[in-house]
């Protein structure tokens, strides 16, 4: 089989060389098509929740990727899991090509990449208890049976923190901080190299918020796991991340290491976003600069033209909205740190007050 | 918070006592809810008590001495040849026409009843819940031309169909059994598809496909669970419309052949003699009538029981019923129904986005 992807795989393998990238996703689209109400249901328009995102997951690190609602991290999230066919682009794990394939060549890879989604509550088959849940892997991997099985059920139970003695409950008996613990179980099960955390934490209080989100850091240094790690909370990613990509619109707006792309963030969607995150000082708050956008996020069926954050960017020149730009190092950042911008902001620029005056 | 701070509250937390290891199912929660509905319980008796008088036959049959098929054109019959009342001359709800026990004759034909809307129902609810689960899971040309079958046979008109079988072979059991499993299944398979089409967007069935697990596995330890509570009403709710239309058919004289007995043919015997012997009519109606509302009512208990959004509608019906002096039957919740009586199966389902071309 390596054989077969090797040839299949020009950029890949070599560009993966020291082994330490554990999952790369190459230029990744995915258009959704909009069909006609017609007889015939042609394709009248397609929605570009992913349009040419590429990223890499390091291997024992955290990548977070952050963005607003609806600029395609979910989607993004699908695709390198093997969810959702891509429209075009690679997914490398280890090396080895794992874009579109088939459900029987994907079995190996499955054990390998695992996910948590967002929603404790629709992730869990309600009519099914704990235990029948956590052992799924085992079963649908045929690699433990029986008593077997329900011993490393227990086990997984305990070290997420559960009783294992509630093997026999269903689901609705748990509280969402637990059920959330029960699908880190589960995820867990095949002793995975890849957990891709879909918004995992964003559907609980912010209390349980901390206890799983201190239970996957733990796992992580236990099992050297990598985390790809989606969440619209900036102050979580900055807490568990090691590399932060922002996304807006399908696209990869900022990528680098966490503290500069916190601390030194480049894109002015970045800043912005970043700006608008509630401090929890309230003397830093009063001080703090928010940077207003205008406008709603555009359409991704028509988005714009050139730099898609055009519309809304207060630094936005005619360039913008003619010339893609490309997502590169700029000069004076890290060689990781990468931008797409035409104009990055630069050191203590005040992005706000550009913003003000462009409105008055 | 530390790390140690909040695992030591998470362990608190979870290591406070607690009331049952073992987790309630569903069906013991919808037992426990039935088991206060004292209508379906009564129900449910009744039911009981039909199976076991139907397995009784033969025992019924030999105390009395009188055979199912066994004519007594001498005592069974009045001087000008009408079928006797109740309790004459040791027949215990009369005779029928030619002079045969009509109590042993219902007994045996209550056997029929059961077994073609039992048998029946179990068909149709396999094949329907096969059907729909595959047309609702894989969609595509699979759903088209599934969906396409189903609204064929439920446009069907199965009178029609039963008469023209019934003039090319013979009428017999199997006929008729085929001919309801035939129109049962597609009921059932439309709202099972209607249920698989919205099940299949459950974020667990995607975390099922995360793990590896193939179409099959999912639709049946993942989808088929969450499917049987709406197929076990439907089905219960089945039977009584099948032996409906058992009893429709053999009534028409295209159902069980006589001298086999059925409750349909024991009617159609008994309509030329209502005005001089009114219990010959009465016993079999009422026999038919009895059994089709105690199933009816027990899918409707049933069907309240396994929804819990119904409980606190269903108290208030409860109210309502003592107030009124009878069962507000005009709140029903659920929109996934089979009209019963007739074989005409009026079916609403959500239409899932995108199903409709």
């Amino acid at each position: 089989m390596s054989d077969l992807l090797n040839g299949q795989a020009p950029a890949g393998p070599e560009a993966d060389a020291g082994d330490d990238v554990l999952i790369r996703a190459d230029n990744i689209v995915k258009y959704f098509p909009v069909k006609g109400n017609g007889l015939v249901r042609r394709t009248v328009a397609n929605v570009q929740a992913v349009d040419g995102v590429s990223l890499t997951v390091k291997r024992g690190q955290t990548l977070g990727l952050v963005g607003e609602t609806g600029c395609g991290k979910s989607t993004l999230a699908r695709c390198i899991a093997g969810l959702i066919p891509v429209t075009s682009g690679k997914v490398y794990f280890e090396g080895k090509d794992i874009t579109n394939l088939p459900r029987r060549t994907m079995q190996p890879f499955r054990r390998e990449i695992q996910m948590i989604f967002q929603d404790p509550y629709g992730s869990l088959n309600p009519r099914r208890r704990v235990g029948a849940i956590i052992g799924d892997p085992f079963a649908v991997h045929k690699t433990a049976t029986g008593s077997e099985r329900k011993k490393a059920v227990q086990e997984l139970m305990e070290r997420v923190g559960l009783n294992p003695e509630h093997y026999n409950r269903f689901p609705a008996e748990f509280s969402g901080g637990q059920r959330q613990r029960i699908g880190v179980a589960r995820a867990l099960a095949l002793r995975p190299k890849l957990i891709i955390c879909d918004e995992p934490v964003s559907a609980l209080d912010v209390s349980i918020q901390a206890q799983v989100l201190n239970l996957l850091s733990d796992l992580q240094s236990e099992f050297g796991l990598s985390y790809l790690f989606i969440a619209h909370d900036l102050e979580v990613v900055r807490h568990v991340s090691d590399a932060v990509t922002v996304m807006y619109l399908g696209r990869v707006a900022e990528s680098g290491p966490g503290n500069q792309v916190y601390d030194h963030s480049r894109h002015p969607y970045s800043t912005a976003l970043l700006s608008a995150a509630p401090a929890a000082d309230p003397d830093a708050a009063a001080e703090r600069q928010r940077v207003l956008l205008t406008g709603d996020v555009p359409s991704p069926i028509h988005p714009p033209s050139g730099c898609r954050f055009h519309p809304r960017c207060p630094k936005a020149q005619d360039l913008c909205g003619t010339t893609e730009p490309a997502l590169e190092n700029k000069a004076g950042d890290p060689s990781t740190h990468l931008t797409a911008c035409h104009f990055p902001v630069e050191a203590g620029e005040d992005l706000a007050r550009v913003g003000r005056r462009e409105q008055s | 918070m530390s790390i140690t701070e909040v695992e030591f509250q998470a362990t608190a937390v979870e290591n406070a006592p607690v009331k049952s290891i073992e987790g309630r199912s569903q069906w013991q929660l919808t037992w426990r809810r039935l088991r206060g509905d004292k209508i379906a319980i009564i129900s449910m008796v009744v039911i009981i008590i039909i199976v076991l008088a139907a397995l009784a036959a033969p025992l019924v049959a030999s105390a009395t001495g009188h055979g199912v098929y066994q004519a007594f054109p001498n005592n069974g019959l009045t001087a000008d040849g009408a079928p006797v009342g109740p309790g004459v001359h040791g027949f215990i709800l009369g005779t029928d026409n030619t002079g045969r026990d009509l109590l042993v004759r219902i007994l045996y034909g209550a056997r029929i009843s059961l077994f073609v809307g039992v048998f029946t129902t179990l068909l149709g609810a396999v094949l329907g819940v096969s059907v729909g689960m595959i047309a609702g899971y894989f969609g595509g040309w699979v759903d088209t031309i599934l969906a396409r079958l189903i609204d064929a046979v439920l446009a069907f008109p199965f009178i029609v169909l039963a008469l023209a079988l019934a003039a090319v072979l013979n009428p017999s059991l199997w006929i008729v059994v085929g001919i309801i499993a035939f129109f049962a299944w597609a009921g059932i398979a439309r709202i099972v598809r209607g249920q698989t089409l919205a099940l299949k967007e459950k974020e667990y069935i995607e975390a099922a496909r995360s793990l590896g697990a193939g179409p099959w596995r999912i639709m049946f330890v993942d989808i088929l669970p969450n499917l049987l509570g709406p197929v076990l009403v439907l089905a219960t709710l089945f039977i009584p419309t099948a032996i409906g239309v058992e009893a429709t058919l053999s009534f028409l004289g295209i159902g069980i052949p006589p001298p086999a007995p059925s409750w349909g043919n024991i009617l159609n015997a008994a309509q030329d003699y209502y005005q001089v012997d009114p219990w010959f009519v009465i016993f079999p109606a009422a026999a038919l009538l009895i059994t089709t509302l105690a199933f009816n009512l027990l899918g409707d208990g049933i069907r309240d029981a396994m929804d819990p959004r119904t409980e606190r509608i269903f108290a208030g019906r409860k109210t309502g019923r003592r107030k009124n002096g009878k069962r507000g039957k005009g709140l029903n919740l659920d929109n996934a129904l089979l009209v019963g009586e007739q074989a005409t199966m009026t079916v609403d389902h959500p239409v899932a986005p995108g199903e409709e071309s």
